[in-house]
């Protein structure tokens, strides 16, 4: 069964549409990171996705509604939604004592031992800790529930980047077992690269780039052109091209590597660079098409 | 027989794997109540400080209280009782005043603060519904409030008789004042008239506020006190009558029986609706809650659009 299985998913906010009739399938047991510019439509289709918001067309987390059926859903389901939404009069241990009465998946001990590890003192009030430390209670919550779908949306705005490296380590290294799903958007693509096993990039409500990992590094590739290849290189039709100190980097989608290799130095692109590649070429589409 | 006893040493592991993970909706309850109190902790700390208060004044004033009841007891028997009473009915009013303001501020901000603070988003990740949450922000001043104005009325006249009583043991007079005084009818009348007029007369007061709690984007406040003072100018203007204005008045200072018909004299059973029968069976009673629970229908899917503010 898909994780999560959307069709024609739609959301429009009086004339603006946020999503545009997506269609998408996350398998169980996969870390899909969902990529776009602000205003994309992300947390809208996250919001869809966790039952806050109502929309059009079908969709089926975990197999149910999440708008109609959303109470029976958030048993199974997580998420952070944005830093800094934990109330700020909580205290730690008032905190656990809550979720611990209120989840049936919630396990105490493990989120003590994720505690334990940093430097929050159970007394302390949010309010009262720093704004990473507020992202580490919240992990420590989250992770301490045995959910099937962990949704979260920026989890790492505003942190500093020792908080962000830490945050997607121990997400990987104490949390994520191949049976459990995890979507995640983020602005800071780099750093999310090596945690991802699907990427989704989205641009104004609509899905314009779907791929696996695995895929995504077998079929592109990025060519450091030498000079006198440039011709050649440009026939062969690249996604982009764009220049660097003066030399030419093309980037490739399905072409032999061999192939390239004539050309020039061949590396794999990052996802920050295909973001950019589709991104620059859905707007040049775009221009294209209001001429 | 034998089965069982074979499949416990199995239980712990396998209750970790498939635990049925179910909550009770009553213990969902109980934590989202206790939620309440952990943020606002004036619902029994005002009460607290206003009962500290009267302690001291009252104790201050026991300086006076054996001349007091030796002029009581020179008047006729009913005015003894209303005078020798009257400090502790002014305790009991006094503190049912604060939690009535406390319960008045609570619900405006009950349904609006966590969108304001953005923790919405974090109640919402949990498996609590809509309807429990609004549930148990309602019964802050249907239920919580009630019983925390009970509890420390009783407490603090019970001191306040103790006090009396201890200053007044030289003189002799205890006794007359533990004559007076019955605490014990205090109490129950408080206990009907808490339930009577703050839960049940006032419902509609409760489940307005926090429907605009839940709806009004800012200033609660205004928007939960101006559409009803617009109502009362219009009809007023329209049609020169103030049946709107008489109908709050008639909610919020009558009642049935017109509960608050006594003049100058402040003692609890004029607050009161004269029989619970003839209270059971008013029909203003019965519209108001029906209107007190429309309002929480409308809050809780209210609270299923609502986003962050």
């Amino acid at each position: 069964m898909a994780c999560i299985e959307a069709r024609g998913l739609r959301k429009a906010f009086g004339t603006t549409i946020a999503l545009d009739g997506i269609n998408l399938r996350v398998e169980e047991g996969r870390i899909l990171g969902l990529i776009g510019p602000n205003g994309a439509g992300k947390t809208t289709a996250l919001n869809a996705i966790l039952g806050l918001t109502p929309y059009e067309g079908e969709l089926k987390v975990l197999g149910r509604d999440p708008w109609t059926e959303r109470d029976q859903l958030m048993r199974d389901v997580c998420f952070i939604a944005d830093v800094a939404v934990l109330p700020r009069w909580i205290s730690v241990s008032q905190a656990l004592d809550y979720v611990a009465g209120v989840h049936p998946r919630f396990d105490r001990a493990k989120a003590e031992g994720f505690l334990a590890k940093t430097t929050i003192g159970r007394a302390s009030k949010v309010r009262e800790l720093s704004k990473g430390m507020v992202t580490q209670l919240h992990l420590a919550l989250v992770m301490a529930i045995d959910a099937k779908l962990l949704v979260l949306d920026e989890p790492t705005l505003g942190l500093d980047i020792l908080y962000r490296k830490q945050f997607y380590d121990s997400l990987l290294d104490d949390y994520f077992d191949r049976s459990r799903t995890i979507v995640v958007t983020t602005h800071q693509v780099e750093e999310v690269q090596h945690v991802l096993t699907d990427v989704m990039f989205i641009n104004r409500g609509r899905i314009v780039f779907d791929c696996s990992m695995e895929q995504l590094e077998s079929r592109y590739l990025e060519v450091t052109v030498h000079p006198e290849h440039v011709a050649a290189a440009r026939a062969l039709k690249p996604m982009q091209e764009r220049q660097v100190f003066g030399r030419s980097i093309l980037l490739f989608d399905a072409v032999d590597r061999h192939q390239l290799a004539a050309l020039g130095d061949v590396r794999r692109p990052s996802i920050a660079d295909l973001f950019v590649a589709v991104m620059g070429n859905q707007a040049g589409q775009a221009q294209g098409a209001a001429r | 027989m034998n089965t069982q006893s074979n499949a416990i040493p199995e239980s712990p592991l396998e209750s970790h794997v498939i635990a049925p993970a179910v909550i009770p909706a009553s213990r969902r309850m109980y934590w989202s109540v206790r939620r309440e109190l952990w943020e606002n902790r004036s619902i029994y700390i005002a009460p607290l400080a206003v009962a500290a208060l009267i302690l001291v004044g009252f104790l201050i004033s026991t300086i006076h209280l054996p001349d007091e009841m030796r002029a009581a007891l020179a008047l006729d028997p009913a005015q003894q009782q209303e005078l020798i009473e009257q400090p502790y009915t002014f305790a009991a009013l006094l503190l049912m005043f604060t939690t009535f303001v406390v319960g008045v501020f609570y619900c405006v901000d009950a349904l609006q603060g966590e969108r304001r603070d953005r923790s919405i988003l974090f109640w919402k990740s949990l498996p609590v519904s809509d309807l429990t949450t609004v549930l148990s922000k309602a019964s802050i001043p249907f239920v919580v409030l009630p019983l925390v104005t009970f509890a420390v009325t009783v407490v603090t006249q019970g001191i306040m008789l103790l006090l009396g009583s201890a200053r007044l043991l030289g003189s002799g007079q205890s006794a007359t004042l533990w004559a007076h005084v019955s605490l014990f009818q205090m109490s129950v009348m408080l206990l009907y008239h808490l339930v009577a007029v703050h839960a049940l007369w006032w419902a509609p007061l409760w489940g307005w506020l926090l429907l605009v709690s839940a709806w009004a984007r800012r200033a609660a406040f205004l928007w939960a006190t101006l559409p009803l003072l617009a109502i009362g100018i219009l009809e007023k203007i329209a049609f020169n009558t103030s049946h709107f204005a008489a109908m709050l008045a008639y909610r919020f200072l009558g009642g049935p029986e017109g509960v608050a018909s006594s003049g100058n004299r402040i003692s609890m059973a004029s607050l009161t609706p004269a029989t619970p029968g003839d209270f059971l069976t008013s029909p203003g009673l019965w519209i108001g809650l029906a209107f007190a629970a429309a309002c929480l229908v409308a809050g809780v899917r209210l609270r299923r659009y609502r986003e962050p503010i």
